[in-house]
């Protein structure tokens, strides 16, 4: 079974969000940056399965490749880097799907969505340009006569599917348990294959103009924990909520 | 041109975040000056179907193929794609939902359309351009996304645009496109429904609660709370983690990112990656009974005290109030 997890590098989760050159940038001064949460659930997935054969694959820049080694250290067996800026997530599934065409795979696991973008994009565009099915939001994944067993989160529920092989999914919570590298792991990553390839073009349909951070919200109100009428009252007559 | 949009429904029903897509598209439509179709995919009612113009569609498409009765995104994507040939749509409508987001990007990969996802206003349209902010950094920032292709995607996150009243007289055709053979390999076994409780990403009100509640055991005071409110539940990371909670309750930069009226948090800390994911609620109210809790520095509305005595009262309170 060969699996191709998508890795993306985001800011990690206590990382104050600024911006820089009038709004036009993000300021990655002093940002530390982890594997995205869901991707490493991908990935935790992945080398659960037996015989599965694991590529991961980043498109970045070579600040990068601190999280494909320690892809590779958790279990993949090589890792490729698309030596490109990530402009956005068409940008980026074309890059992997462009990967995926010239190097088959049964299955293609990547996280539901990125905490960075959030836009939880890539995985059924990746899906869309190969003409695979997908599914957005998996919880559970089990292999089962060449077919993928799936229980995806919908509205107010779940659902359980059954796929044909290739597939894309999204991995959600549930799915596994993230694995930490052991030291085996770490000192194998060193020797193992990270390869780099160039990008293809791809039009651009959209680019981002510029960013802004929230209003801060006005300060607290307390209410007194034996007032709690004011509190309905409040809600009611002030904010129109209840 | 014309703008489509697409509505989803439940069982035959739609949601009130079908509404929301339609308001949007209609706001949209009068930019342009054209016209606004509905495409509804599955088995509706005609008078189901129509009330789609009372938010502003000129004409409905519906389609009911019984291959289309379960929601597999590859087959809507195709039928999306369809219509939107078929109407020659230059902006294509969909709600940011949780099957909307395994659709849109589908969509706009067959169109070679730009996607805006997760929009929250109505964007600026100048010539073929159309800008829009979205959040970014699970709501710790906006960003402004300009679409420059000459098609151009928009998901809307449920709750956040206002449903607009603008009756119109609507047209219901039926709408039969070709299905690609290859577009069903994913097959719907089961769907196990959580009744009669409200879904999290479409609730207006939410009632999450934290580690301060100690226990599994303890959580029925809080679907009492949410049950007169008519709430849905949520809760943080550690107690879905501790398995106190399903998954699916979890809210926050690695959970679901809400955007209700009202956001009730009850023992919670309100640590950064929890913030993310509720801070574009309108109103939060925070029981804590930690005066230090960092909660308290995004809320609305807080209470010092212990949730064990409070969050009864609470409902009681609103019991009364309510009657
Ligand atoms: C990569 C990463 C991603 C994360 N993503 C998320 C996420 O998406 N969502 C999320 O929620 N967390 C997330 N976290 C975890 C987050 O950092 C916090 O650990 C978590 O939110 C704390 O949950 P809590 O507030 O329920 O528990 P605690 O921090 O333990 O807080 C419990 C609170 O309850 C109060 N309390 C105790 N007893 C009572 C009582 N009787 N009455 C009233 N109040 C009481 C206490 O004063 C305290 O403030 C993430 C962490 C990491 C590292
Ligand atoms: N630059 C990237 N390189 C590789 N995979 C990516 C990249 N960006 C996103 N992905 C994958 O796509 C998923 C969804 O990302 P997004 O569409 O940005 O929310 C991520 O969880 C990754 O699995």
């Amino acid at each position: 079974m060969k699996i191709l997890v998508c890795i993306s590098q985001v800011p990690d989760t206590t990382s104050k969000i600024r911006f820089i050159d009038d709004n036009k940038h993000f300021n990655t001064e002093g940002i530390q940056y982890i594997i995205n949460p869901y991707d490493e659930l991908a990935l935790s997935r992945a080398v659960e399965i037996e015989g599965a054969d694991i590529t991961v694959i980043n498109v970045g820049k070579a600040d990068t490749e601190a999280s494909l080694r320690k892809a590779l250290a958790v279990g993949a067996a090589k890792a490729i880097r698309v030596d490109a800026e990530p402009r956005d997530a068409w940008f980026v599934a074309h890059q992997i799907a462009e990967y995926v065409k010239n190097n088959p795979f049964d299955l293609i696991l990547c996280g539901k969505e990125s905490i960075d973008y959030n836009g939880a994009q890539v995985p059924a565009m990746i899906a869309g340009l190969l003409d695979f099915p997908s599914v957005s939001i998996c919880r559970k994944l089990d292999l089962e006569d060449g077919k993928a067993l799936i229980e995806q989160e919908i509205e107010g529920g779940k659902e359980v599917l059954s796929a044909d092989l290739p597939l894309v999914i999204g991995a959600a919570e549930g799915i596994a348990e993230v694995k930490i590298p052991n030291m085996r792991g770490i000192m194998s990553a060193r020797s193992k294959p990270l390869e780099t390839i160039e990008p293809i073009d791809v039009p651009q349909l959209s680019h981002i103009e510029s960013y802004e951070s929230p209003q801060p919200r006005e300060a607290v109100t307390l209410i007194e924990a034996n007032n709690l009428d004011e509190l309905i009252a409040q809600l009611h007559n002030k904010s129109k909520v209840i | 041109m014309s703008v489509l949009v697409y509505t989803e429904h439940r069982e035959g029903v739609f949601s009130k975040t079908a509404f929301e897509a339609v308001s949007y598209g209609k706001a949209l439509a009068e930019q342009l000056n054209t016209n606004l179709t509905a495409l509804s995919i599955g088995n509706v009612e005609e008078s189901e179907l129509k009330k789609l113009g009372q938010y502003g569609a000129d004409k409905v498409l519906t389609t009911s193929h019984e291959k289309l009765s379960d929601f597999v995104n590859q087959a809507y994507a195709a039928v999306i794609y369809e219509a939107a040939k078929q109407e020659d749509a230059e902006y294509i409508v969909l709600s940011n939902s949780f099957s909307g987001k395994g659709l849109a990007p589908r969509v706009a990969t067959k169109l070679k359309a730009a996607l805006a996802d997760g929009v929250t206003e109505l964007g600026k349209i100048e010539g073929g351009t159309f800008s829009v902010k979205k959040s970014v950094f699970s709501n710790k920032a906006f960003a402004t996304d300009v679409l420059t292709s000459p098609i151009k995607v928009i998901s809307v996150v449920p709750n956040s645009i206002s449903i607009k009243e603008s009756l119109t007289d609507v047209d219901v055709e039926s709408f039969s496109p070709e299905l690609p053979e290859n577009a069903f390999s994913v097959l719907v076994k089961e769907v196990i429904r959580d009744t009669g409780k409200v879904s999290l990403p479409e609730a207006s009100i939410i009632v999450s609660a934290g580690r301060g509640l100690k226990g599994p055991e303890n959580w029925q005071m809080i679907e009492d709370l949410a049950e007169v409110l008519g709430a849905a539940t949520a809760c943080s990371k550690p107690v879905s983690d501790a398995g106190w909670r399903p998954h699916a309750e979890h809210v926050g930069q690695t959970g679901i990112a809400v955007s209700p009226d009202l956001y009730i948090a009850i023992g919670i800390s309100g640590a950064i990656q929890h913030l993310a994911g509720v801070s574009s609620s309108k109103v939060i109210v925070v029981i804590n009974k930690d005066p230090e809790a960092p909660f308290f520095k995004v809320a609305d509305y807080g209470i010092v005290g212990d949730a064990f005595e409070i969050v009864p009262k609470l409902t009681e309170a609103l019991k009364a109030f309510k009657s």
